[in-house]
């Protein structure tokens, strides 16, 4: 068990616990970017309910000098503010830590353990002298913690107060207030407490290229910079912050400086059937459309997925996974659309599938998105997850080629179809099992009936068994030759051969990493594979072919990827032992190794001490 | 919808419009439909509007939903690009094209199954966008590809062909456009080809949502006694309420109207409907006159038909969006990315 009374200099982790409604968000916000500021690498996880006032919600903060940024369970501090999860948070804390509470009404003994050390600060109270209004006493109380924590864990104070002179610069009367608080509380601990604790901070200089940003907001310029010009969406949690970010960069980058008008379109759709519609329509025109959604909006769309599927309309959905079936828990996270998405809709389907894991690849794949829709016309998918999606990540800086030109696909020009003699959509003259494309409004030649009924490879309606087996033949064929166009999996491993590899996907790999290199430490050797897209390429199943036994952790309870990877590739399914966890919390290191503990044991035991 | 080309012959005494085509050029594939089905008279209005009003085939293009009224657009404009998509969710489709490419003309094919039943929300919420196209609706009271249910806009008391009476009321499909906003609502009938060809050129030159109702009996399942979708309950029942004429940009209006009775209505692109009202007290322009007295015509059990109501603001999806006036997908992509200079800029306040 961690020891916090020990020195632990830029690692630990700490939980506030509040109300939400109650402006703790820009609190926390501030904190974690006051961390990030320090050059010290931090995440944060904002544990929120799906509710807009008065239920409680966490922010948890982890600091690591190694980079480690998985979720860390272990809390060494927590900032207790809701007395209603008084119980459960102070249960929280780690032997030896620290709580840190609202002193102005006490704390009930109930509560009271003793092998924490508690810090009472008159917070309410403190606010209650110095401001006016409810409304300010209560956002400032979120701030005076915010001092506290500066004087207990030794926060560079210049920072704290810079990011506020940012922030309130045009409203001086907002910075006066927030300073206020912050020395509130930090005088209290001056005066008060000892101070630093032994969990503290000391700036680094670690995140010189760094950059802190949510997926969505990532996933959402990736479609601004891939030349997007449609959005449709229908608001759901957790995805709604990615068609906000769009909104919100398009109307930076994307309005005619000389009219004022817009060069995009984003549609609220009355729903996500709507929503699917819209984007299609707009493919089948030629632009560049996607929408954001959230499994329960994904199961609505299965519809238009396969129209899309069938009828070939390049299409892109983000799908920000949340937990459960039906309604779910909205606001936790997990992997459990995997399956969905890769088989969505009725009769024979089967599409491309992103899987990133932090906004960097976000971002990045956002674009590879667009390209491989359109190339491959066929509906593409980006799995993003709640963690991913909403909570703020620390990226390398994004980078951006100015050489880079869409992938189109193949789109036949007015000149083009002007010299052929007569087009056929869904004729696949090159071999590549892609036909050409027309779009409407080009050229009449190119005209033809875009439909979801049985055609054949001339595009007319069918009922003819060997003319739509023929078509339902390439089609398979082409989402298949996308496996080596999809990002190839990441694969770590030492130059002596393992026996043993650990397969995963998306948001699980921070968690992972940690964990090998935990194993690593032991003297135990894991390989992994991070797989990043579907239909799988052939490094996936060599590398499943290369070890004896393969661990696949994903956050879902049906092991939707160990399935895939059954279904998909050659490898036997008794080679493929699962470590799910699907609570909805992010992934940590513990899931992974108490996954891993009673195979590794055994294999201990077998080679010898 | 089985595939049949039909052959082309070119009567030399056919008309040329000033495209030099002729109405030939408008057609599509020989009809699946029934013998004496009403949707195959609303296509060869649609032909008849398209070759009236020289509207390019490359320019159009048509959507629907799925059943009988949505296999119409493989039966004209051969030339255009056409979207059968899925069932009830044509005006997304529609959407998302016009979002994409405003410079089109859309005409979506509906039936009262898609539109009014499946489609409804879809169907609602096209008029409240004011997506830029022509919508027509074949409306016969009853699904016949699976054989004859009644549909949501069947009549109290309207029987089945085998004699059962429809007991839930009927979702009027007129009443619904007036009352969420729509800019132009018509209802017209198959069989009259003289009053539905003017009303469709005309929701082709309205700019905002034109929604079209035709009466389009079912020959196989809706068209005994006792139906009122039939074609001998329309033409007894049937009032046409204002008469349309429609007159393009480039022609001399011609036509005189008894002083009074008239009034003309300038479309966006400069062509004049005329309306010329047959009851002197109608009002097309009064959204609330227009719907209590729907209300009044059809406790009486008749059927007002004519160009019931239009609002000519020029305002549509696009305008409600600000978008640039070129369409979306004609934008280079040049203007699109913002480049890496901006991103760098952009990331400087992620720090």
């Amino acid at each position: 068990m961690d020891q916090p009374s020990a020195s632990r200099v830029n690692d630990f982790a700490l939980k506030i616990a509040t109300v939400n409604g109650t402006g703790s968000a820009s609190a926390n916000g501030l904190l974690l970017q006051a961390l990030f500021r320090m050059g010290i690498p931090v995440s944060g996880k904002n544990v929120f309910p799906s509710n807009i006032q008065g239920l409680p919600t966490w922010y948890e903060v982890r600091v690591n000098k190694d980079g480690y940024t998985a979720r860390s369970p272990h809390f060494h501090l927590i900032v207790a503010m809701n007395p209603e999860s008084y119980a459960r948070d102070i249960d929280e804390v780690v032997s030896g830590g620290w709580v840190v509470y609202d002193s102005s009404k006490g704390l009930d003994e109930e509560f009271r353990r003793d092998d924490v050390t508690f810090i009472g600060v008159p917070l309410a109270s403190m606010c209650v002298e110095h401001f006016q209004g409810a409304r300010t006493r209560i956002l400032m109380k979120n701030i005076t913690y915010v001092g506290a924590l500066v004087a207990l864990l030794d926060i560079d104070m210049d920072v704290v107060r810079g990011m506020l002179e940012e922030k309130f610069s045009y409203k001086r009367h907002l910075m006066d207030a927030n300073y206020q608080a912050i020395d509130l509380g930090y005088n209290y601990i001056k005066e008060h407490y000892e101070h630093p604790l032994p969990i503290r901070l000391e700036a680094m200089n670690e995140n010189g290229d760094a950059v802190m940003i949510t997926g969505n907001a990532a996933a959402a310029l990736g479609c601004v910079y891939a030349g997007a010009t449609v959005g449709a969406w229908y608001p759901i949690t957790p995805s709604t912050s990615l068609m906000d970010a769009f909104t919100e960069y398009c109307k930076r980058f994307r309005v005619d400086p000389e009219t004022g008008k817009n060069n995009f379109m984003v549609i609220q759709a009355e729903d996500e059937l709507a929503a699917a519609g819209m984007v299609i329509g707009a493919a089948w025109m030629g632009a560049r459309s996607f929408t954001p959604t959230s499994g329960p909006g994904m199961s609505l769309m299965t519809e238009f997925i396969g129209l899309a599927y069938y009828a070939e309309v390049p299409s892109v959905f983000f799908d920000v996974q949340r937990t459960g079936p039906s309604t779910g828990m909205p606001t936790r996270t997990q992997q459990g659309d995997l399956m969905l998405c890769a088989y969505a809709s009725h009769g024979d389907t089967k599409h491309i599938l992103l899987f990133p894991s932090d906004p960097k690849e976000c971002f990045e794949f956002a674009v590879k998105a667009f390209d491989l829709a359109e190339h491959f016309q066929t509906p593409t998918f980006v799995l993003l997850d709640l963690d991913i999606g909403m909570n703020d990540w620390l990226i390398p800086k994004l980078k951006w080629d100015d050489a880079y030109v869409p992938d189109r696909g193949k789109v036949l020009t007015a000149e083009e179809l002007e010299e052929l003699q007569k087009f056929y959509r869904y004729q696949d003259v090159d071999g590549d099992y892609i036909a050409a494309r027309t779009l409407p409004g080009v050229h009449p030649k190119g005209a033809y009936l875009t439909r979801g009924s049985g055609h054949d490879k001339y595009g007319r309606y069918t009922e003819d068994s060997e003319a739509y087996v023929e078509v339902m033949d390439r089609l398979l064929k082409k989402v298949e030759s996308a496996a080596d166009h999809v990002p190839a999996p990441q694969v770590l491993r030492e130059d002596a051969p393992a026996s043993y590899g650990i397969v995963s996907l998306g948001g699980c790999h921070w968690a992972v990493l940690e964990a090998r290199d935990d194993l690593a430490a032991r003297g135990i050797q894991v390989d992994y594979m991070r797989v990043r897209g579907f239909p799988f390429n052939q490094t996936v199943g060599d590398f499943l072919a290369e070890h004896d036994r393969v661990f696949v952790v994903e956050q879902n309870r049906d092991e939707q990827l160990r399935k895939l990877l059954v279904n998909e590739t050659d490898c036997v399914k008794e080679k493929l032992v699962s470590i799910t966890y699907y609570g909805g919390q992010p992934l940590s290191k513990g899931h992974v190794l108490e996954g891993l503990a009673p195979h590794l044991e055994k294999t201990l035991m077998a080679v010898g001490p | 919808m089985s595939y049949i080309t039909k052959p082309v012959a070119r009567h030399p005494k056919m008309p040329v419009n000033a495209l030099g085509l002729t109405p030939r050029d408008y057609e599509g594939s020989m009809s699946t439909l029934c013998a004496g089905c009403g949707h195959d008279s609303v296509t060869a209005a649609l032909i008849q509007a398209l070759f009236e009003l020289d509207v390019e085939p490359r320019r159009l293009a048509k959507l629907s939903g799925i059943g009988c009224s949505s296999k119409t657009p493989t039966y004209f404009a051969h030339d255009a690009h056409g979207f059968n998509s899925v069932h009830g969710r044509m005006p997304s489709i529609a959407a998302g094209a016009n979002a994409a490419n405003k410079d089109l003309l859309y005409v979506g094919i509906s039936g009262d199954g898609d539109s009014l039943s499946i489609g409804l929300g879809q169907f609602c919420h096209v008029i409240r966008r004011n997506v830029n196209m022509l919508y027509v609706l074949e409306n016969n009271g009853v699904y016949g590809l699976t054989k004859g249910q009644f549909s949501a806009s069947a009549d109290v008391g309207s029987t089945s062909k085998g004699g059962v009476a429809n007991r839930q009321g009927p979702i009027d499909s007129v009443k619904l456009a007036l009352s969420l906003g729509a800019t132009f609502v018509a209802r017209s009938f198959s069989g009259d080809k003289a009053q539905l060809v003017p009303i469709l050129k005309a929701g082709m030159a309205h700019t905002g949502f034109a929604f079209v109702d035709v009466i389009s009996p079912c020959v196989t399942f809706n068209d005994h006694k006792g139906s009122t979708k039939s074609y001998a309950h329309t033409r007894e029942h049937m009032h046409e309420v204002i008469e349309t004429d429609f007159v393009p940009l480039r022609a001399e209006i011609k036509t005189d109207y008894a002083e009074g009775s008239a009034k003309a209505v300038t479309m966006h692109d400069g062509s004049v409907v005329k309306l010329r009202k047959v009851d002197e007290s109608y009002d097309a322009s009064n959204r609330r006159w227009v719907i209590d007295f729907l209300a009044e015509v059809a406790a009486g059990g008749e059927i007002a038909t004519g160009l019931l109501y239009l609002e000519e603001s020029g305002e549509d999806m696009h305008g409600f969006a600000n978008t640039v006036d070129a369409p979306l997908v004609s934008l280079p992509y040049g203007t699109l990315c913002p480049g890496s200079a901006a991103l760098t800029e952009l990331q400087k306040e992620w720090r």
